[in-house]
């Protein structure tokens, strides 16, 4: 048997994707990536080989993605989230046309042809608004757990709107609407409200177009499901791997290279 | 084969000699400096070097000092120095960075800058014109505003002989009297027809050179890279137009790119992807930033940059030496209304680019000092993806500011460009 695997290091969490020659998820890894990235990398790979009851020498092609790909020093080859956040949308998903994926520090709108190929993608500039972090700092002023905070949000009556784009001066927003007597979940519904409408800006740049799969880490969070589908009035996309997408396309791509290079030479393009 | 001792002498000449042109040309801003001489501050787009070189003016060009702050890695220092004085951190970084020269009386690290004894620019940026303000104000200074009128609209190009094309060339000539006028009031020199006769024929001899250089980048590989190579060559252009030291710099330049057309040498070893460039270089990591596309084996053929800041000589006009006034004003109206062209109708010169270029990608790098360059640059990719099917590239960061220019970020939308340009390049080899 045949087996390719996927490490996308993201600024947050690290996360592993082993598959077989068919395609299919055999084992996944998930961990928090800390400030030793090698480590990290290393850990979720056999995290990852354990759970699939692997030897490190049966994966033959190993990728690395996300901002840490560099520095997956066991992997192959490196390919960037946005190639491989495109490329396991369209595999779970293959009616999708348009990826939104919303990580730790960016959050990122990727416009796919029907052929799979990125047609244009965008990314939030130098700044951590309209991303996973932006609930980080929320939930941080709140006291509140990051796994909290989606069902919070969603018992909202009378949403407050949250003004500022900036992370840092979201967390004083908050803690103002507090002071102002406001209840937790209108404020947190706000926040959701704040990201969406951040991330519906870097949607509109590519172009919005059906069907849209939701892809990251925030996926978890179900009022961010729920704020965006509002926003752009259709249902996401939103698989149980959603939050592997990135590892899951480069263990795709890993899967490629292994089918390609048992090719005759005529036959690779 | 090329000969090895021959190659070894004629490939990157361009850059050598420029780079020698650079320290002489700077020394001798030193030396004016120091016998606080004459000289006259000047921008890029319609220098008007023709007229001051033929009053033997020393031309500074505050835009090329501040950028070689950034190229020099210390133009946060200069940044900081005219923000603590309470410029705004949106203002242009070229603005700032010469603010902060003329701040610390001329101190420069290529060398002394010498205080103005006047100022002239065109209406092709209007920040230009609040630029020269600064310095009418800290020195007391005569500052001469040129209005070139521009394209009234996109793809509507004037020419000889048109009502409207005279009327402007008229407008023009009619400026440029009172400039050499001026010109005569703050050297106490007469004008000398005669010198700006020769001044003419060098730049002539400049701007066909020039033209041919661009042109010759569109042999396969390319024999110069237009974001690195084609700076320093830009430098040049439009420090030396008009002289006989720029004229025969740029009749070398051509031989060394023919002479690499001839041997194939190219940029790079094995160019897999030629690209255009839009927009104004990042200075602050300009070697870095070529390198990233460089690893992929992607090279800049061609860039707007290399049209709007060599003053429109892209064209190569020819002034008719026999009417030198006359032909001056129709060659300023041409080249700078060209100038202004390449920056708010990139649409129709990328066109053009792409056509003569035979190219793989576009990448547009709008910068936060700039809203002249960066205004329009969104709408101008998304016509060129609806009408010529061809990949691009949008990256903002800065020309001068560090804080905006973060490589990481960068780097990740670099590789997946060329992720998403090899995926392309493959699956169409799959359908051939």
């Amino acid at each position: 048997m045949t087996y390719a695997a996927g490490v996308d290091i993201g600024s947050t969490q690290s996360k592993a994707v082993i598959i077989d020659e068919e395609g299919n998820i055999v084992a996944t890894s998930l961990d928090d990536t800390g400030a030793n990235v090698i480590q990290a990398a290393e850990k979720v790979f056999q995290q990852a080989l354990k759970a699939a009851n692997l030897r490190e020498e049966e994966v033959d092609y190993v990728i690395g993605t996300g901002y840490g790909r560099y520095r997956v020093t066991f992997g192959n080859d490196q390919i960037t989230e946005i190639s491989c956040h495109a490329r396991g949308a369209v595999k779970m998903f293959p009616d999708t046309r348009t990826v939104i994926d919303m990580g730790g520090q960016d959050t990122k709108a990727i416009s796919v042809s029907a052929e799979g190929e990125i047609v244009d993608f965008c990314m939030n500039d130098k700044c951590a608004a309209g991303t996973g972090r932006f609930l980080g700092a929320a939930a941080q002023a709140l006291d509140l757990k990051l796994d909290d905070l989606g069902v919070t949000a969603l018992q909202a009556e009378k949403p407050v709107r949250i003004s500022t784009t900036c992370t840092v001066f979201a967390e004083s927003e908050v803690l103002s609407w507090l002071g102002k007597g406001k209840k937790l979940p209108d404020i947190l519904w706000g926040v959701h409200q704040s990201i969406a409408s951040r991330s519906m800006a870097l949607l509109r740049r590519v172009g919005i177009e059906d069907k849209i799969t939701f892809t990251g880490g925030v996926t978890r969070n179900v009022a961010m499901v729920k704020a965006l589908e509002d926003r752009l009035e259709t249902k996401l996309n939103v698989g149980e791997e959603a939050h592997y997408m990135g590892a899951l396309g480069a263990a795709l791509f890993a899967l490629d290279h292994i089918l390609n290079s048992r090719k005759p030479v005529s036959e690779v393009a | 084969m090329a000969d090895q001792t021959k190659s070894k002498e004629i490939v990157g000449r361009g850059a050598r000699d420029g780079a020698e042109l650079f320290r002489e040309w700077f020394s001798s801003l030193s030396d004016v400096a120091e016998k606080d001489g004459k000289n006259a501050y000047v921008f890029v787009m319609g220098s008007m070097n023709e007229i001051l070189k033929a009053f033997d003016l020393p031309v500074v060009f505050p835009e090329i000092n501040s950028l070689q702050t950034a190229v020099r890695k210390v133009a946060h220092e200069f940044l900081d120095e005219a923000e603590d004085y309470g410029y705004s951190p949106d203002i242009c970084g070229y603005v700032k960075a010469d603010v902060a020269v003329q701040l610390r009386g001329g101190d420069h690290p290529m060398g002394q800058i010498p205080k103005p004894s006047m100022a002239v620019y065109t209406n092709a940026c209007n920040t230009y014109i609040k630029w020269a303000e600064i310095w009418e104000r800290m020195y007391g200074i005569p500052i001469f505003t040129l209005d070139v009128p521009g394209t009234r609209q996109g793809g509507v190009v004037t020419s000889r002989g048109e009502r409207s094309f005279e009327n402007d060339r008229s407008y023009v000539e009619a400026q440029l009297r009172e400039l050499i006028t001026l010109c005569e009031e703050v050297t106490g020199k007469k004008f000398d027809i005669d010198k700006l006769r020769e001044v003419l024929g060098h730049a002539n001899d400049v701007s066909t050179s020039w033209s041919r250089v661009l042109e010759l980048n569109s042999n396969t590989p390319s024999v110069f890279n237009a974001l690195t190579d084609g700076t320093i060559y830009l430098g040049v252009a439009n420090g030396f137009r008009g002289t006989a030291a720029g004229s025969t710099y740029f009749k070398n330049l051509v031989e060394e790119m023919e002479y690499k057309v001839k041997h194939r040498i190219g940029t790079l070893t094995d160019e897999q992807h030629r690209l255009l460039f839009v927009g104004v270089p990042c200075y602050p990591i300009f070697r870095r930033f070529n390198e990233i596309f460089a690893e992929w084996k992607g090279t800049f053929v061609n860039s707007t940059y290399l049209w709007f800041a060599s003053g429109g000589t892209n064209r190569g006009f020819q002034y008719d030496l026999n009417r030198p006034i006359e032909s001056l004003a129709e060659g300023v109206l041409l080249s700078v209304r060209d100038a202004m062209d390449s920056m708010f109708h990139q649409s129709m010169m990328v066109e053009e680019m792409l056509r003569d270029m035979n190219v793989d990608g576009v990448v547009y790098h709008p910068i936060k000092s700039c809203r002249t360059v960066s205004t329009g640059l969104a709408d101008s990719r998304r016509y060129l993806m609806e009408q010529c099917d061809v990949p691009s590239l949008f990256i903002e960061s800065d020309m001068m500011d560090k804080r905006v220019v973060s490589e990481a970020q960068m780097k990740n939308r670099i590789d997946a460009f060329f992720e998403g340009l090899e995926t392309r390049r493959a699956q169409q080899s799959a359908v051939a």
